[in-house]
């Protein structure tokens, strides 16, 4: 049994059952092919993360923002500003307590350097009803390049605990034709 | 020495019981029973919260019972019944007596002070930080005190536990190697072993920060460390879960192994690779190259995994072997229909082999797909599956073998065997539920660790699918029907343990039965003609479903948004 000690005191000279070793050969295939998927997509799949990403000092990285606010900025909206940066540049979106700031606005199938990154505690970036997630933590600059492609309008909802007023930080992504 | 140690005999199993560890098991499984009552009634309050229909708790009472929820059933629970196992497996399976009984009260003193002290510095409201209390956000002192004082209680366990082992060979209390269940609740301490040192490592730093000792706590360091315990803690979960199915296997069936090397090499491939898992908890984090993640995500080419894909063959086809050398040989599946399903050990480690597989294996692994982690990351995708490995795996498993240990430990005829018979199913299928429905939610996008869905007081408005609000009122339903379930588990043992007919020491209990370890038994020379078609037809669904919905996933991301 199980709970007593091997009968067979030398129980690692016996042999092993084909149907086992048919099952280790095929789930260790299997694995095989698991591991290399993902190194696979990084060359023929359209949807990988960067790797790119700097230490930033938060009011660095809101100065960055304040200025493409100052300087894309189309309308407002409940508040927050509406930003329409040109395609291919640098975007940058504040997670704070308890916002996403500001709102931007993309062209559909064009490219945007997008920057994440937090003014206090750690924040997720939880694109729906697309379903992205990132992480977006203090004092890191987190650069993905995202290209929308269908237009419309698309919330921004945090999913990572930040405290009391977590449920009420959701924040907009436009995306237009 | 030896002499002065108080033993008695088994009647049921003929083991030598020292009296010493037979205490300390008690006063684990006990403490462990409590703080499963309290971290469910906390998990419950938590899920009628997330039902919007009932939206029960107000939003800082509602995190607070998350945090509380997370700590007490993940933690403490799972902890104190795994000093309990490890004490079984090594003094009483190895028919010896305890290394520093002394000790292992001082750790389990320890253990029950921390656990009071975090759980006192979570109800005082100013530490709802959840489980994993990322930094920046900061608890109070004793929160992180009564942690470090519960993780140094576990590790005195471990090595009780190892200085048992010690002792046992050395008095020549056993023939040959240490039985399997033994290697596995091994593997299980070896592994605490580095998830303790790993917490210690970063919560000590931590309470300093929170005393205003250190000034600055980088958030990334803090995560990949933190997990280092977190995740590679759930393997202390799945070796010890392992190891009870194993234990309950032989203990229903009398049955062996298929082969005992490759059981103990699964083994042993979880501590030569669990380690890798903080990863998971890191694939859409800034700073980490694409290479560390794929390699570490995959615990080196999912050799781990590779590791619970053996276990789920040899168990059930351990069982399936026992029961066909009984004479159920008809057609494919004859052994498992005529397996004793009104049997709670036996009912309640089956289904836990295969919610743990189908549930929480599968989604694990896919979940941990590098690239299809960005759309699950923070989903209640990721309570949906761990609620399938730790709750509908390792609780389950754990009280399974409950109902044998308290008419072996605590000598007490077990209550209400018509209860207890039902307990399993519906326990059981309440996890799954709660399991399924939020992996469903979090498909949708639903966050996890959030208090309101609608956003009604959110300045910018966004609604999830109508479809997501109906899996979380499923959610929910489920969720009462696992807390009965486990309602009726706490009633049943802490009924028996009370009230029970006390057995004298060499009554037999009339349940369980332990079955006449049968020399017929799969002899390992017969290996070559082992037959075990029914385990083989289970094991080959499992992996169709497992092969599809990997792929269906990779189909799911290949539709969001282009990212580079």
């Amino acid at each position: 049994m199980a709970m007593t000690p091997p009968s067979e005191r030398i129980w690692w000279r016996q042999p092993i059952a084909r149907i086992e070793l048919i099952w280790i050969i095929i789930a260790f295939t299997w694995g095989l092919i698991m591991f290399f998927m993902m190194i696979y997509w990084h060359g023929a799949g359209a949807q990988n993360l960067s790797n790119e990403a700097y230490q930033i000092k938060p009011q660095v990285f809101a100065k960055h923002a304040q200025d493409m606010i100052d300087e894309y900025q189309v309308r407002e909206e409940s508040g927050f500003p509406v930003v329409h940066p040109p395609p291919g540049s640098d975007v940058y979106l504040i997670a704070r307590l308890w916002q996403w700031w500001p709102i931007l606005e993309f062209e559909k199938d064009q490219s945007y350097r997008l920057h994440l990154s937090s003014m206090d505690w750690q924040h997720g970036f939880s694109l729906q009803p697309v379903n992205i997630n990132v992480q977006v933590h203090p004092g890191y600059d987190m650069v993905v390049t995202v290209k929308p492609d269908r237009a419309g309008e698309f919330g921004v909802v945090c999913n990572e605990f930040c405290g009391i007023g977590h449920h009420m930080m959701v924040g907009k992504i436009y995306v237009v034709e | 020495m030896s002499s002065l140690i108080d033993y008695r005999t088994c009647p049921t199993t003929g083991l030598k019981v020292d009296r010493a560890a037979e205490k300390l098991i008690k006063a684990n499984a006990v403490a462990a029973i409590v703080f499963l009552a309290i971290g469910g009634l906390f998990g419950l309050l938590v899920a009628l919260t997330r039902w919007p229909a009932v939206h029960f708790l107000p939003a800082d009472m509602f995190y607070l019972a998350l945090t509380a929820h997370g700590l007490d059933v993940l933690l403490v629970w799972i902890i104190f019944f795994e000093m309990a196992l490890l004490y079984f497996a090594s003094a009483i399976l190895l028919n010896s007596r305890l290394a520093g009984p002394k000790w292992a009260w001082t750790g389990f003193g320890l253990m029950l002070v921390g656990a009071l002290i975090t759980n006192v510095a979570v109800l005082q409201g100013k530490s709802s930080v959840m489980f994993t209390s990322y930094v920046p956000m900061m608890a109070e002192p004793p929160f992180y005190v009564g942690i470090i004082l519960f993780a140094v209680g576990a590790l005195i366990g471990c090595c009780v536990f190892f200085g048992t082992l010690v002792l046992a060979k050395r008095e020549k209390t056993y023939e040959g190697s240490i039985p399997l269940v033994t290697f596995g609740a091994l593997t299980a301490a070896i592994i605490a072993v580095f998830t303790l040192a790993s917490g210690a490592i970063i919560l000590i730093p931590t309470l300093l920060w929170s005393l205003g000792l250190v000034s600055h706590i980088d958030p990334l360091v803090y995560k990949t460390i933190w997990w280092a315990m977190g995740h590679s803690s759930q393997q202390i979960n799945v070796s010890a879960h392992v190891a009870v199915w194993y234990a309950i296997a032989a203990m229903v069936f009398g049955a062996k192994p298929l082969s005992e090397k490759i059981s103990r090499m699964a083994f042993l491939m979880y501590i030569l690779f669990l380690q890798l898992a903080s990863a998971h908890h890191l694939l859409v984090e800034p700073g980490m190259s694409s290479e560390w993640k794929i390699f570490n995500t995959s615990y080196a080419m999912y050799l781990a995994v590779l590791g619970s894909m053996i276990h789920g063959m040899s168990v059930p086809g351990a069982i399936e072997v026992a029961q066909r050398s009984r004479g159920l040989t008809k057609g494919m599946f004859e052994w498992l229909r005529k397996a004793p399903w009104g049997n709670p050990a036996f009912a309640g480690m089956f289904m836990s082999l295969v919610f743990f597989g189908f549930l929480g294996g599968i989604s694990g692994v896919v979940m941990g797909t590098e690239q299809i982690n960005l759309i699950m990351h923070n989903t209640l995708y990721v309570p949906g599956h761990f609620h399938a490995t730790v709750v509908a795996g390792t609780t389950l498993a754990f009280m399974a073998i409950t109902y044998i240990l308290v008419p072996l430990i605590f000598r007490r005829e077990l209550m209400m065997k018509k209860l207890a018979m039902w307990q399993p199913y519906v326990f059981g299928i309440g996890v799954a539920g709660i399991s399924v429905f939020m992996m469903g939610a979090g498909t949708l996008g639903v966050s996890r660790r959030h208090w309101d869905m609608t956003f009604a007081d959110a300045i910018l408005p966004f609604d999830y699918p109508s479809a997501a609000f109906l899996m979380m009122g499923l959610n929910g339903i489920f969720a009462v029907m696992a807390a009965v379930g486990g309602l009726m588990y706490v009633v049943i043992v802490v009924g028996s343990v009370f009230f029970g007919k006390k057995l004298t020491d060499d009554e037999k209990p009339s349940y369980p039965e332990v079955p006449p370890e049968s020399a017929a038994v799969s002899h390992y020379g017969s290996s070559e003609s082992l037959k075990i078609p029914g385990t083989a037809f289970l094991v080959g669904i499992f992996f169709t479903a497992f092969v599809l919905y990997y792929f269906v996933n990779w189909k799911y991301l290949s539709e969001i948004w282009p990212l580079s």
